[in-house]
């Protein structure tokens, strides 16, 4: 049976450290470009967004190119929808072409589970509405191996609107498995108390300071402006309360990472002296998400 | 006229207190005698040994679609589903298309029962003209054409001053005034219960808060005015410790629960399977026991199924754009024994009260009993024989249920409706 990539919190840890190890595999030496495989030569993949995606969509396209697959990217956004035809209805067309997987990112969550129900096309989530991003928690884990060497035991910050993040769900169930403390910090509305309990070894606070301290590893998510009336904090205050600068890199360990799934909004959740500092790592994200995706894609294409 | 003598069934009827095995006699649609070996010379006999014969079962909360969606259910089909799961009368909710709420429609409505349903059916009116929560709708005139009820089940009214002068209103008809208690604000993008399930699975919630403070508004408002209140589908632990609580201070309050609510909790729902989306939604673990302690400790006085059929195209999307609302007529005396009957939380005696006296009072119908002279509605139901729901024989024209392939171990076996049998197993 093709399973695809639905989601991380079903897979077990096994799994997920299998997809790391083969990354590293497509990952550049330093200096060096990207190789080309013939891993999947001749198999055609189908990117669909239902949603505007610039930096996962290439990903995954460049991914696929360097297994050697055919890449189809359709950008759908809502156009099949708004002439009536049900989201099944489109899966289905788009099977009946015989893809050998089809990625894709829509707003409702849970979308690409429901269409797996009724679909023989493996499908790989590349971000389901509020519920998860898959392949975006791979390479941040992959991202903190390389820097740090090891997950197991790390003290990890996930900082913004949790509520709504499928960044911050995929990463909490994923790092949760290798036994990571996770520090889950926004305001009140956007973090709700559930969220400590959808996984083993999550704290919560509403206090920045408290989050980063001795924290190995902050991960800030984008503050996503049309969310911005569930929280009474403007904009600017968000950055005040919210935003990571300087000062607060001194109250976590010496050589703490600071990661971000982008795109970022500089001096809205974070400032441009931190982005640009050594202790960033996020050009090492979006570069090993290139390795992660064809990792994934090899996993689901070849059983 | 036609005659049918029901033969050695445990006959159960609260109304008269009664349970023992004897034979129950009918003649031109009328209950004429309760007792042993009872002549049937001339009539027509029913074998009832091995199974219960209780009065017919009544749900007092259904959607049947007509007029406006009959693509999703009619008059006729919902009726005979309801005959098949053992409902002798059913009411209707007005959110159809036009919505009830004048006496043209309700007329409308009862010609169509009167010519397509075989079972008894009561429209519920609509509080608000449209059910849209501005203005009265025609209530003296629809209770003279024969509702029963008035709700605006399904999109509660939100200013409480309009209820307030509904209750008014139906407490001088003495009608009972029914609320889908749902706070609007607190609930609105929700698609499932708000908790750890809704919060793991990125599906924005309905917190029990919804439900919970429009059940405080209305109880303090039914205090006010005297009205006789109906909580419908009732969810939630405080709901129900609120009703328990209004109750004893001598408020007329009343409550129904679904079977649903009493058998599944949100950690049941598979992810993102759009037949076990309803408002309200299934609820915690707390939640679903509070339902069944209130069922068995008198707290909800009522079993109904909210029987909400969609087409499977609506049901088949994205689980966020699918129509809230589960079909329930056939599984609801299974899952009432698996739940409740079984396990011993409720006796049998409770259980058939809580499908037949208790809703025919609260919508004051003259039914829900086998005493001599009542209309002979009778429901005949077993409690052990095994049978496994297939909804693809359902006689609904809709399909949404989570009960699809569930087992269960007693359950409808014929429904006699003013003494004729409308509905039979296997048959």
């Amino acid at each position: 049976m093709t399973t695809g990539l639905l989601d991380i919190e079903s897979l077990h840890r096994e799994d997920i450290e299998t997809i790391l190890t083969r990354s590293k595999d497509f990952q550049p030496a330093p200096g060096q470009t990207f190789k080309r495989f013939d891993i999947l030569r001749g198999r055609t993949i189908v990117n669909l967004f239902f949603e505007a995606s610039t930096r996962t969509r290439t990903s995954f396209e460049i991914a696929a190119k360097r297994l050697g697959a055919d890449v189809i990217s359709i950008t759908a956004s809502a156009s099949s929808v708004s002439k009536g035809e049900s989201l099944v209805d489109t899966l289905n067309t788009l099977g009946a072409m015989r893809p050998d997987a089809i990625v894709m990112r829509h707003s409702a969550s849970g979308a690409p589970h429901f269409l797996s129900r009724y679909l023989p096309v493996p499908i790989v989530n590349a971000g389901d509405g509020t519920h998860e991003h898959p392949t975006q928690a791979l390479l941040d884990a992959l991202t903190i191996r390389d820097r740090r060497g090891k997950l197991e035991g790390l003290r990890v910050a996930i900082i913004g609107d949790i509520a709504h993040s499928r960044v911050a769900r995929s990463n909490i169930f994923l790092l949760s498995k290798f036994g990571v403390h996770i520090v889950l910090c926004g305001p009140a509305s956007l973090l709700p108390p559930q969220m400590g309990k959808i996984a083993p070894g999550v704290e919560l606070t509403w206090e920045m300071e408290e989050a980063i301290r001795d924290v190995d590893v902050i991960m800030m998510l984008r503050v996503q402006l049309e969310r911005q009336h569930e929280a009474p904090i403007g904009a600017n205050e968000y950055f005040q309360f919210y935003g990571l600068r300087p000062e607060h890199i001194q109250l976590a360990k010496p050589d703490v990472i600071v990661m971000h799934p982008g795109p970022i909004n500089r001096g809205r959740e974070i400032s441009s002296e931190v982005a640009d500092s050594q202790r960033s790592a996020i050009l090492n994200q979006v570069e090993n998400g290139i390795a992660v995706r064809m990792a994934v894609l090899e996993r689901v294409l070849i059983q | 006229m036609s005659k049918l003598v029901i033969r050695n069934g445990r006959v159960i009827d609260p109304a008269q207190d009664l349970d023992r095995f004897c034979d129950v006699a009918i003649k031109d649609g009328i209950v004429r005698e309760i007792g042993s070996e009872i002549s049937s010379v001339g009539s027509e006999e029913f074998d009832a040994s091995g199974l219960i014969v209780a009065p017919g079962f009544v749900d007092m909360h259904v959607h049947l679609r007509e007029p406006g969606f009959e693509h999703a259910e009619t008059i006729e089909t919902g009726s005979r589903a309801a005959a098949a799961g053992g409902f002798t009368s059913i009411c209707c909710m007005p959110n159809t298309q036009p919505v009830n709420d004048n006496a043209t429609v309700t007329s409308y409505i009862r010609d169509r029962a009167r010519r397509f349903a075989i079972v008894n059916v009561y429209p519920i009116g609509a509080i608000t003209k449209n059910s849209s929560g501005e203005e009265l709708s025609a209530i003296a005139s629809m209770k003279q054409a024969g509702i029963v009820a008035i709700s605006d089940d399904g999109r509660p009214v939100m200013n409480a001053r309009l209820v307030r002068r509904a209750m008014e209103f139906a407490r001088v008809l003495d009608l009972p005034l029914i609320e889908h208690c749902e706070d609007l604000h607190l609930s609105a993008g929700g698609d499932m219960h708000e908790g750890v399930t809704s919060t793991r699975l990125g599906l924005r919630g309905i917190p029990g808060c919804s439900e919970d403070v429009m059940v405080a508004r209305d109880i303090l408002l039914a205090e006010v005015t005297e009205c006789r209140y109906h909580v419908a589908h009732i969810s939630s632990r405080n709901s129900v410790e609120m009703v328990a609580f209004a109750k004893k201070r001598g408020v007329r309050v009343t409550a129904e629960a679904t079977p649903h609510h009493f058998a599944l909790s949100d950690c049941d729902v598979p992810p993102y399977d759009s037949n076990y989306k309803m408002k309200p939604p299934i609820r915690e673990r707390s939640d679903m026991d509070a339902v069944t302690e209130g069922l068995a400790n008198g707290a909800i006085d009522a079993i109904a199924t909210d029987h909400a059929p969609h087409p499977g195209a609506e049901k088949m999307q994205e689980f966020e754009r699918c129509p809230f609302g589960i079909i329930g007529l056939e599984t609801a005396i299974g899952l009432a024994l698996e739940r409740l009957y079984h396990p011993g939380r409720v006796s049998l005696s409770n259980l058939i009260r809580l499908f037949t006296l208790n809703p025919a009072g609260i919508v004051s119908l003259d039914r829900g009993t086998l005493r001599p002279g009542a209309p002979a509605d009778v429901t005949i139901f077993g409690l052990d024989h095994d049978w496994t729901y297939d909804v693809t024989n359902s006689p609904s024209k809709s399909r949404n249920t989570p009960f699809h392939g569930h087992e269960f171990r007693g359950g409808p076996v014929a429904t006699i409706v003013a003494g004729q049998i409308v509905w039979r197993l296997n048959n």
